[in-house]
């Protein structure tokens, strides 16, 4: 359904088209300007807080900017240095291949880390998109369908390989799963 | 900060490169999903040599396959280099991730090989054969000496490979799922190398070529999303109607598409009337006051201007561009010789006509929509819940419209899952059916009768005196209390039905349509009788019209016999006129019209915006909660709304012919409700008890429209054909039918020879077989519709059949056929199998996700076949040999189409 709200003027997409780089370190600097130095030239070990990352206009709504930052911080904390900033961008932006924005996916939704998404992986992921509003007994049922749908090895949860199987045939995945700076 | 811009330009590359060569990304995503392990990548490697000797068998025929073959060896050698070379460098840069140097160095070493595969492919066309076979041949000789000297051609050959190779890294770096730190490493390395010995070799030509491809492709993605972005912007009401989805579900939001579909035909028609009809004639057409019909009469005068006369549409009203009687029928009018009573004639049929063609249209659309539909895919939740936020949202109140939005589909999803799950008895369920039709039947019997006696008696009436006000007025109250209490009797009587309520819907449309249809059909008959009354008195007064022109003219050379000249014509208020019945029925249609919107609009703001207020604000001092309890607010009458559009255009499309003006109020009115329903539905309703999903296609409703536009063209096509219009009103007065408008231009303004023409089209020689040929086109286009459709069945249920296969495959320890297990307990040393026999299969998988050349989708497609077929006796006589399998696209996943020994 495509409330699609976008934040940016066709100067700014323009913008992307041509430095996205630039761009991306100038919002990532705006984050934080006392803590991100101008010149990167000797590397310097800089991590914003996922306060910051998380309060971006474009994260800012989304339900799952926390598993977002975790995903693509080092740390796994969601704390970001300027390559995971732009790592993430990278992921989400228009361009990359559908293989690799499942990959990533499938790890944002996989909240215990544990390489696969199990029913409490989907229990939560349902609650957030949701905001709480089914009964338990909808949020069972749903879950229960979802395995059974995408769980091709009856192995009670969704590996990897499951959840591509599944991803990649949606035909809206590539347009939701994607963030334009 | 000259350091930062270098690796902002490098980085740009990293960023921005597009996915040039879309296959070879999708392979290194596999390898990497796929996560490490050595072995698959040698396999791989394998199957990739062999894949490059053909390439290059084709690209230089004269070679033997022998030669091919060693060339194979030798590059293997070279190529291992690469990757050792790399190795280290990339342990220097990834640190963290140990265990991955391996499984990545293959991945490189594959994409340089597929590279060298699609490079020489490229270059072969580009430079012809010669090149070719210099670098073959180079690598052939490249085996035993490579470390060494200076610029031999094989080396020049070489470093032109690993040139284009580090091109390709570039190219493809951000396909990689890699921690920026290492792939701006890599691209380090592999621009660095490429700055240093491009020039030395010359710059590549096709760069600058691939380049411009690039751009031009960023500009035309970056085009496309503006031109879609462009699309959605132009759709009216777009966001408001989702707004409503997302809180009331897809049933509720269909009411608004209908209605907006239903505005976007209105605007044509009105274009239509207004363009060829009223502006000629306001334009063009004789002033007010000009000739007698276009004057209001003389007694009249006083009264004309009142409000309470001009609310009935009489006084000026009546006798304004608005209705059929203003039209004067003067052949041409203006400077342009605009025939408008041809003009007239031809936008009344080309109304019914676009609008036939509009409805038919759409249905056909919304079949075809219908069909191919996701509705019972595989994966209805788990693509829900993966795949349904839209990350691109900005924006905290779209946000929260997306939210409920996805919470209302989910409800959705669940009414529909619950439905199916719901085990029944069958016997009362259908014996509940039954009898709620029965009912059902009854109770449009009883209301056909009610309304056909109530005439009945009003006609009696008719001709008595001494009438109270219900005798006057009993056929109007006894319908619209059917109207009301019908529905709601409807309702009652569904819930035996306990049917899902989007098929609820349905029937109760359907049932309150019969019911509506008795009301128009009285409305139409009593219209009748008075178009016939008219018709009568008409005849008379046409004598005596003409009798009193005489009589005024002969006066009037009585009064003044000097005068010798043609008397001054008569003041157009004074003459006598007929009764009109065009504009009569006109006139009662457009009543019937704006009493429907005061009545629809006054509906909502009283049983919905006041109740709403009501609940809302005396609930603080009330003894019960007002909220949860009786009151409450009220829900979104889908049914009731729909309908009412429904019989609305069927009432436009009766009276457009003899007011013109109708069409003008019908837009106004759509395009007010749109946005008052909107409000009212935001504002006061709340979404209903089970939301339920819409189904995909608004077929239902557009049914229930061509029903009404045929019914109301009956009436209407009557009155043309064969009642003889007025003869001192509207574009046909003066003529036996109004058809004879046609007649007369083709006698008057065509050659002759069309004219004959015509009479041989008109001969029912021609008519007959036309029509028989046509119905024998409807009968055979039916038996192919159905045969396809049969055919659709058939493949989803094989499409299922596959899916259960499929499932049953990978956890292939318990089939479902009883038949098979026996089989497989017969065949000796199955019972240790099983396990193996799965790693086996994983291993295969793995293998097989590389296989190069898999496109885009095609990769787990190939990964499935390959699956099949790696290992074809694993199950002993069970699985089907890889043969018959074709990997194209339909195929790939149809494994139902099963070996015949199983069945």
């Amino acid at each position: 359904m495509g409330n699609k709200q976008t934040i940016f003027t066709a100067q700014q997409l323009d913008a992307y088209q041509v430095s996205q780089e630039k761009l991306l370190f100038h919002r990532y600097r705006d984050l934080a300007p006392q803590l991100v130095p101008l010149d990167y030239t000797n590397q310097p070990d800089v991590r914003l807080p996922y306060e910051l990352i998380g309060s971006m206009p474009e994260l800012k709504d989304n339900p799952f900017r926390q598993r977002i930052a975790e995903v693509f911080s080092e740390d796994g904390e969601g704390n970001m240095t300027l390559d995971d900033f732009l790592d993430m961008f990278s992921v989400l932006s228009e361009m990359a291949p559908r293989d690799l924005k499942a990959y990533y996916a499938f790890k944002i939704y996989d909240f215990n880390n544990d390489d696969f998404i199990c029913k409490s992986d989907l229990e939560k992921t349902l609650n957030k998109l949701t905001r709480n509003e089914l009964t338990e007994d909808e949020v069972r049922m749903v879950c229960e369908k979802v395995m059974d749908e995408a769980d091709l090895d009856n192995d009670g949860r969704l590996s990897l390989e499951d959840f591509q199987h599944m991803i990649v045939r949606a035909p809206d995945f590539l347009s939701t799963f994607h963030i334009r700076i | 900060m000259p350091k930062k811009s270098d690796n902002t330009r490098k980085l740009e590359d990293v960023g921005i490169e597009i996915d040039g060569d879309p296959d070879s990304a999708d392979e290194v995503k596999n390898t990497k999903s796929k996560g490490g392990g050595k072995k698959p990548t040698g396999k791989r490697g394998k199957a990739d040599d062999s894949e490059d000797g053909e390439d290059e068998d084709e690209d230089d025929k004269p070679q033997k396959a022998r030669r091919a073959n060693r060339r194979k060896a030798a590059q293997q050698q070279p190529e291992e280099e690469d990757s050792d070379d790399e190795i280290p460098q990339r342990r220097a840069a990834g640190n963290r991730r140990r265990g991955k140097p391996g499984a990545n160095g293959g991945e490189n070493g594959e994409n340089k090989r597929n590279k060298r595969g699609g490079k020489k492919q490229k270059e072969g066309k580009g430079k012809g054969g010669g090149k070719k076979k210099s670098s073959s041949e180079d690598s052939k000789s490249e085996g035993g000496d490579e470390e060494e000297e200076s610029m031999s051609e094989g080396e020049r050959a070489r470093l032109m490979e690993e040139v284009e190779e580090k091109k390709k890294l570039i190219a493809n770096i951000r396909n990689k799922p890699w921690r920026m730190k290492r792939r701006l490493k890599h691209l380090k390395e592999a621009q660095l190398f490429v700055d240093k010995f491009e020039g030395a070799l010359g710059k590549g030509k096709g760069r600058k070529l691939y380049a411009y491809k690039v751009m031009m492709m960023k500009k035309w993605i970056k085009f496309q999303r503006d031109f879609d972005n462009f699309k959605t912007a132009c759709i009216p009401w777009e966001r408001k109607i989702k707004e409503v989805e997302s809180h009331f579900g897809s049933s509720v939001a269909s009411y608004f598409i209908f209605l907006r579909w239903m505005y976007g035909m209105n605007l044509v028609l009105f274009s239509l009337t207004f363009g060829l009809v009223v502006i000629p004639e306001v334009l063009m057409g004789l002033p007010y006051g000009s000739i007698a019909r276009k004057t209001v009469p003389r007694e009249e005068q006083d009264s004309a201007m009142d409000y309470s006369v001009l609310t009935d549409f009489n006084g000026y009203c009546k006798y304004s561009v608005l209705f059929y009687g203003y039209y004067n029928n003067q052949r041409t009018i203006g400077f342009l010789k605009f025939r408008l009573p041809l003009s007239y004639l031809m936008v009344g049929i080309g109304t019914f006509g676009y609008s036939l063609m509009v409805v038919i249209r759409t249905m056909a659309k919304n079949a075809d929509v219908g069909g191919g539909d996701g509705e019972d895919s595989e994966f209805t939740f788990a693509w829900k819940m993966f795949t349904s936020w839209d990350y691109l949202i900005g924006n905290a109140e779209t946000a929260d419209n997306k939210y409920a939005s996805i919470t209302t589909s989910f409800k959705e999803s669940i009414v529909d899952e619950q439905e199916n799950q719901k085990d029944e008895n069958i016997h009362l369920r259908r014996f509940l059916r039954v009898l709620a039709n029965f009912l059902i039947t009854c109770t449009l019997g009883g209301s056909g009768y009610l309304i056909y006696f109530v005439v009945k008696r009003s006609q009696e009436f008719q001709n008595m005196d001494d009438l109270g006000w219900y005798e006057k007025n009993e056929l109007e109250i006894i319908m619209s209390l059917l109207g009301l209490v019908g529905p709601m009797l409807f309702e009652t009587i569904a819930e035996l039905e306990e049917y899902h309520p989007r098929i609820a819907l349905k029937w109760q449309l359907g049932r309150i349509f019969a019911l509506f249809l008795g009301n128009l059909y009285t409305f139409l008959l009593a219209l009748f009788d008075e178009v016939n009354a008219k018709l009568e008195e008409e005849q008379e007064i046409k004598n005596a019209s003409i009798w009193f022109t005489k009589e005024y003219y002969a006066n009037y050379t009585l009064n003044n016999p000097n005068d010798t000249g043609t008397p001054p014509p008569m003041d157009p208020a004074d003459v006598i006129r007929g009764p009109c019945w065009e504009t009569t029925v006109g006139i009662e249609f457009v009543k019937l019209t704006v009493s429907d919107i005061q009545v629809t609009y006054l509906t909502i703001l009283i049983g919905d915006f006041l109740r709403a207020m009501i609940v809302r604000f005396l609930n603080y001092c009330w003894c019960w909660d007002l909220e949860a309890g009786w009151p409450s607010y009220g829900e979104f009458d889908i049914s009731g709304n729909v309908l009412g559009l429904v019989f609305n255009q069927g009432m436009i499309w009766m009276g457009a012919f003899y007011a013109p003006g109708l069409v003008g109020i019908n837009v106004l009115r759509l395009l007010t409700s749109m946005y008052y329903q909107c409000w009212a539905v935001m504002a006061c309703n709340v979404p209903h008890e089970r939301v339920f999903k819409a189904s995909k296609s608004n077929n239902f409703y557009m049914g229930l429209l061509l029903l009404i536009l045929f019914l109301s063209l009956l009436p209407v096509v009557y009155t043309i054909m064969s009642l003889p219009p007025s003869f001192d009103c509207g574009p046909f007065s003066g003529k036996e039918r109004m058809f004879d408008v046609i007649i007369e231009t083709i006698e008057l303004d065509l050659p002759s020879f069309l004219g004959t023409l015509f009479t041989y089209a008109a001969n029912p020689g021609l008519i007959i077989p036309a029509i028989l040929l046509m119905v024998l086109a409807i009968y055979y286009l039916n038996s192919v519709s159905q045969a396809y459709q049969n055919a659709n069945l058939e493949l989803k249920k094989k499409m299922q059949m596959a899916r259960d296969e499929e499932k049953n495959r990978r956890n292939n320890k318990d089939s479902t056929n009883q038949v098979m297990k026996d089989l497989e307990d017969l065949l000796p040393n199955r019972s240790n199998l099983p396990p193996a026999e799965e790693a086996k299969d994983k291993h295969e998988e793995k293998k097989a996700k590389v296989k190069p050349g898999a496109a885009g989708n095609g990769v787990n497609l190939q990964k499935d076949v390959s699956l099949a077929s790696a290992n074809p006796n694993a199950r002993g006589p069970v699985t089907q040999a890889p043969g018959p399998r074709a990997p194209g696209p339909g195929a790939g996943r149809g494994r139902g189409q099963g070996p015949p020994p199983r069945r």
